[in-house]
């Protein structure tokens, strides 16, 4: 039932993925000149997940997030305009500038937001599923979170319910090897996080989350199988992020080896895409860089539309801590 | 403010002064450890606990996974069975992943189990708004601590307090959580190098006065005492008192400075409404009640969460302006 990738949906790939990368990259860039405040986890060598998985999801279904969730926006189809007031703390912003990098949502795109709490993003999936299942609407949750995520009770819970109760949910680690500037080696006894999921009473599966086409082959199966009333999936993508922890070169610490991060650039996401899809003759190298100098076109637009908003007025305060008919 | 038992001093960076009293206690009780996230190899995220994994060893000086409700339940049970654990909980927020432990176990089991176990366990967290993390990394939580019996709970604004408080708080056999805050990490101060305790539940006048006291703790300690030094030009001569300790409160410095200024002012960064500035308050009207020539003020965050912008914050976290100002506003100038 695995289905293959298109043509037309291996260039929408490409296409998601080289807009996180730009918009990240960017981002990195004006984090370090002063241009945003506050904390910045960048997406950047992870894009082939968010691109494989968000490409089988319509905006009808729903994701949580994490506090690396650029990514996560920008393959469900996220404004950059939008985004870049926010991260800016602009009142044109996402969340009105009330919430920045960690808080990003669009919920209009299923977007359930970004979140600065580790793990809190899985029980509210799990919510979001429930409620398909209740209102039996088709819909599929699918939520990201971290190999040190996977260690917060909150992510068991959640897993639990949604084996228990057979979801429609994917639940998508994306195994980067740290969690801040702790080796998974150090934060938890198994290499697979996968294993877990026979404890949940789901399948569980390992894919090369550096490999965009193996990621939407099992992204596709998993989803298949929660649209259908097959119950929830556990989908471990084995990834690298390429920057620190927060931010472009964070603290300065030597939790990791230059070795390590240029072994795994080696396999760059976009790279290894990029090869196939010229060496398939699926995308032209003209084409290709033709989609990069589009988004950075985009980014420009989005970075000028953010400087040029206001920033929202201290009158806002004390708006949207209710809901007021 | 307690007496160093040296005059060794020198100026320490807050962040250096919490490390130098962790690090004494490590050295002067076998039975205690440090747990937390990244507080071993990385040193912590503030650099709070950098140099201890080196000196004391990974027996000593664990990094956790990410699981808060296991590390303050490990706390707990290491401290009801012999160990002096001093558990790290990265941002005061994360409170909410581990609040059982906290609230229910930590906090009870003493009295639940008339008076069998014995609870030495530090918790180290960092509070406070200032630095655009929005919402879910910018609270300031101790009004939840304080309403839990059980728990003792200091608050240390500069680096002399900040290394007394945790030796205060490691060598006391209850759980006491050390708040202490981000934005204040470079703040300068003396720091005497001997270990000594700043002793819970021991007020300090920071600014003697004699017209208008102002009880200010965490970061708005130096907010405060700007804003004082401004209302000296109206003629306000006010005494700044820095609880230090909330739980248990020093009400009869309190109740003092205001039997002597007859106006009163409660200062902090946590929302205003059912705040600690609340109790401070209640306390100050039945105990002084005869002695007010004002009613008693309070300031704080406006009832949001923290918001991320740099166009929101400034006007949401309380500062030496809007301390002076509603204090000029309660005074009637
Ligand atoms: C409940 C909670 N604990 C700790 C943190 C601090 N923190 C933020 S990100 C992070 C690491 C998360 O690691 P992982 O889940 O692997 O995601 P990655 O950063 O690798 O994408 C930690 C410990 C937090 N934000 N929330
Ligand atoms: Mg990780």
């Amino acid at each position: 039932m695995t289905s293959q990738p298109n043509d037309d949906t291996l260039r929408d790939m490409h296409r998601r993925m080289v807009r996180i990368r730009h918009f990240e990259e960017t981002a990195g860039k004006m984090m370090e000149d002063g241009k945003i405040p506050g904390a910045l986890h960048l997406y950047v060598g992870q894009e082939a997940i968010a691109a494989g998985i968000m490409v089988h999801l319509a905006d009808t279904d729903q994701i949580t997030s994490t506090h690396r969730g650029h990514g996560h926006l920008i393959a469900k189809g996220g404004d950059f305009n939008r985004m870049y007031a926010e991260l800016f703390g602009k009142a044109t912003g996402y969340c009105k500038g009330k919430g920045g990098s960690m808080h990003i949502c669009d919920m209009d795109l299923g977007m359930l937001g970004a979140n600065g709490i580790v793990g809190a993003g899985p029980p509210i999936a799990v919510g979001a599923a429930f409620a398909n299942k209740f209102k039996d609407n088709g819909a599929v949750a699918v939520t990201f979170f971290g190999d040190g995520a996977s260690n917060e009770g909150s992510v068991h819970e959640a897993a639990n319910m949604a084996g228990l109760f057979k979801l429609p949910i994917v639940m998508v680690c994306e195994n980067n090897g740290y969690g801040e500037y702790t080796a998974q080696k150090n934060h938890q006894a198994i290499v697979d996080v996968a294993d877990r999921a026979a404890g949940y009473g789901m399948p569980g599966v390992v894919v090369d989350g550096m490999d965009v086409v193996a990621v939407y082959e099992a992204a596709g199966e998993a989803i298949d199988r929660a649209r259908s009333g097959g119950g929830p999936t556990l989908l471990e993508c084995k990834t690298y992020r390429y920057y620190d922890h927060v931010g472009v070169r964070g603290m300065g610490l030597s939790y990791r080896t230059d070795e390590e991060v240029m072994e795994w650039k080696k396999r760059d996401p976009i790279d290894l895409f990029e090869a196939r899809l010229s060496e398939q003759d699926i995308m032209s190298k003209d084409d290709m860089a033709a989609v990069h100098e589009t988004v950075k076109g985009e980014l420009d637009v989005a970075i000028q539309f953010a400087n040029d908003s206001p920033m929202p007025d201290p009158s806002t305060l004390l708006d949207d801590v209710y809901y007021v008919a | 403010m307690a007496e160093a038992q040296t005059t060794e001093a020198r100026t320490l960076p807050y962040v250096a002064a919490i490390t130098e009293g962790i690090r004494q206690v490590l050295l002067e009780q076998e039975n205690a450890f440090v747990a937390g996230e990244d507080v071993a190899g990385a040193g912590g995220v503030y650099g709070s606990f950098k140099g201890l994994l080196a000196e004391f060893g990974e027996r000593r000086v664990i990094d956790t996974p990410i699981s808060e409700a296991g590390i303050i339940g490990l706390g707990v049970g290491a401290a009801a069975t012999g160990c002096r654990p001093i558990i790290d909980l990265m941002f005061m927020d994360f409170l909410g992943e581990c609040m059982d432990e906290v609230a229910n176990q930590m906090a009870k089991m003493r009295f639940m189990f008339g008076g069998a176990a014995q609870l030495p366990i530090t918790v180290l967290t960092m509070a406070g708004a200032g630095l655009n993390l929005a919402a879910q990394h910018s609270q300031s939580l101790e009004a939840w601590l304080c309403h839990l019996p059980g728990l003792k709970v200091m608050m240390p604004a500069t680096p002399y307090d900040a290394k007394g408080s945790i030796i205060a708080a490691a060598r006391d056999s209850n759980p006491v959580f050390v708040i202490l805050n981000k934005m204040s990490l470079g703040l300068p101060g003396e720091v005497p190098e001997d270990p000594y305790e700043v002793p819970i539940g021991v007020a300090n006048i920071v600014r003697p006065g004699t017209n208008f006291t102002i009880v200010a703790f965490g970061r708005m300690l130096h907010e405060a005492l700007t804003a004082a030094e401004d209302l000296k030009a109206d003629g306000i001569d006010t005494e700044v008192i820095d609880p230090i300790t909330l739980q248990p409160f020093d009400t009869d410095t309190v109740i003092d400075s205001v039997k002597k200024t007859h106006r009163a002012m409660i200062v902090h960064e946590a929302v205003r409404f059912a705040g600690f500035g609340a109790e401070i308050a209640a306390q100050i009207q039945e105990l002084a009640f005869d002695y007010l020539d004002a009613p008693v003020a309070r300031v704080g965050a406006p009832f949001s969460p923290v918001p991320f912008s740099p166009g929101l914050e400034p006007h949401y976290v309380p500062n030496a302006k809007t301390i002076a100002a509603e204090a000029r506003r309660t005074l009637g100038l």
